[in-house]
């Protein structure tokens, strides 16, 4: 193992306290005060989260959108330009190897944003995938970081940045004011042109803004300036994973996996069968007979979301039983794939994979919690949805 | 800043426990920051018999579980349950409203002065 790399922006976590952790080859911020004021402040006003740690490998060739449509299971060749879109890439047998963003952010060209501990795999499939396509896979991440601002103040703090304005040249054609959710567009931060994507991955409102890895500090504390009269805190990865918990966003790793497929996660919609070529034939997608299969056929078990009736959460890998009687757990029928107090809805939350005779909304279930039956009941997904206004 | 109270023992496990009779007990502001922002205590049951080094509860925090150990052996007078209610009191205030309960002495573990502590934390 070599040793964990730091984004351009470690020495502002230091210096603003926090505690770092290695995280898919990194260091990075766990928190920097306390995971429940970050968590909050998401919620009720805005956090700045350092991204930089994801892979960002750029696709460009007149052929980019055709491999894309190829090498991931979604239809990429229709996401417009200026767009973006939630897919991922599997094993020829259908598993998942990675969830990705692609944004179309310039004619014929994409970036494919991967997770940082599968960055390397990601783009060594892709190279293996391009086999017959004229495309260029460049790995871009060196270079650059990602700086999320996430929250119903978002919009607020990224017109009140110092140094980040328009520039209708670079736009791709939209005005900020006009950029829609799971859209991009560029800017400009100190005159140098930057990507910003209205995506995320915390349930709110938010942007993420690509930028080079020299400006990265500047740009940082240009958002913290901002934002900080509007209550934006800096927010670490532990704000992070319970915020896309309560939003139940899948986190590879945990629902997702090298034995899981996209539809015994719920995110079969993601798996586009339909996909066809510029000659009106089906896209044979690396993936696509075995997913193809698995659609039709019934699943073994199914991702539930579990709220609990208790105070005491359920974590990560935790069996999933009947209930019995009183605290003794009952026969295991699946196990816990994310679990934490939630701190925005005040009671456990857990994500976990069951059987599907017990994953029907309002099955009352327990979880076994270190030996003591813990009372759940299977609710629908998200926990939590942003106020839409 | 890590802060020790001179008035206070120590154990490795993270407790404190001060001179009174009974005996009051809580954990350290080095537990209380590692664990993150505590949302869950499970403590001894008032009347229980507990043994010095013994499991006799948990502390979880938004990220993780840990362990309670009891300093002392002896038997359970009192639980904190103000800080049950509202557990982040045990990050707030770990040496005041963040005890945790309060044990009449028969026998202790092995307890550290707040230097020894110190020293042992790396503080």
């Amino acid at each position: 193992m070599g040793e964990d790399r730091k984004t351009p922006l470690y020495d502002e976590h230091v210096a603003l306290g926090a505690s770092m952790t290695p995280f898919g080859g990194w260091l990075m911020p766990l928190r920097y005060t306390s995971d429940l004021a970050e968590h909050r402040a998401v919620r009720e006003a805005a956090g700045l989260f350092d991204l930089s740690h994801m892979g960002n490998i750029n696709v460009t060739g007149p052929d980019a959108a055709a491999f894309l449509d190829h090498a991931l299971v979604g239809y990429i060749s229709k996401v417009r330009e200026m767009g973006a879109r939630y897919s991922m890439i599997c094993a020829e047998d259908g598993s998942v190897l990675d969830d990705l963003i692609v944004y179309h952010h310039a004619p014929g060209e994409y970036s494919v944003i991967a997770n940082a501990a599968n960055a390397e795999l990601v783009l060594g499939k892709l190279q293996e995938r391009t086999a017959g396509f004229d495309v260029v896979l460049k790995d871009v991440q060196p270079g650059q970081a990602l700086i999320a601002v996430q929250g119903p103040r978002a919009v607020e703090i990224m017109l009140a940045t110092a140094g980040l304005v328009e520039d209708a040249e670079i736009s791709g054609g939209t005005a900020f004011a006009d950029l829609k959710y799971y859209a991009c567009m560029g800017m400009r931060f100190q005159g140098e042109p930057l990507l910003v994507g209205r995506t995320g991955y915390t349930g709110e409102d938010g942007f993420e803004l690509w930028v080079p890895a020299d400006r990265a500090v500047a740009l940082w504390r240009a958002l913290l300036g901002a934002g900080e009269p509007l209550g934006l805190v800096p927010a670490g990865l532990s704000a992070r994973d319970s915020l896309r918990l309560e939003a139940g966003m899948p986190l590879y790793g945990h629902e997702l996996d090298t034995t899981t497929t996209p539809f015994e996660a719920g995110m079969g919609r993601v798996v586009r069968l339909d996909k066809v070529s510029d000659d009106g034939t089906p896209v044979p997608f690396v993936g696509r007979d075995a997913l193809a299969a698995r659609k039709e056929s019934a699943p073994a078990r199914v991702l539930v979301g579990l709220r609990g009736e208790g105070r005491r959460p359920a974590r990560a890998d935790y069996e999933v039983v009947l209930r019995g009687a009183g605290a003794e757990p009952g026969a295991p029928v699946g196990r816990v794939t994310s679990g934490a107090p939630s701190p925005t809805l005040g009671y456990p939350i857990a994500m976990a994979y069951v059987t599907p005779e017990v994953s029907a909304e309002g099955t009352e279930l327990a979880v076994d919690v270190r030996g003591r039956a813990e009372p759940f009941v299977v609710v629908p997904m998200p926990f939590y949805r942003r106020p839409q206004n | 800043m890590a802060d020790f109270p001179e008035n206070l023992k120590y154990t490795t496990e993270h407790e404190w426990l001060d001179g009174s009779t009974p005996a009051v007990i809580g954990v350290t502001d080095v537990a209380a920051e590692a664990l993150g922002d505590v949302v869950y205590l499970e403590l001894p049951e008032v009347g229980a018999t507990i043994e010095a080094g013994s499991v006799v509860g948990e502390i979880e925090s938004t990220k993780s579980v840990s362990e309670l150990y009891s300093p002392v052996s002896g038997t359970v007078t009192e639980v904190n349950t103000e800080a049950v209610d509202n557990p982040e009191v045990v990050n707030q205030d770990p040496y005041g409203k963040g005890w945790l309960f309060k044990v009449e002495v028969s026998g202790t573990g092995e307890l550290l002065t707040a230097a020894e502590y110190a020293q042992h934390t790396g503080s």
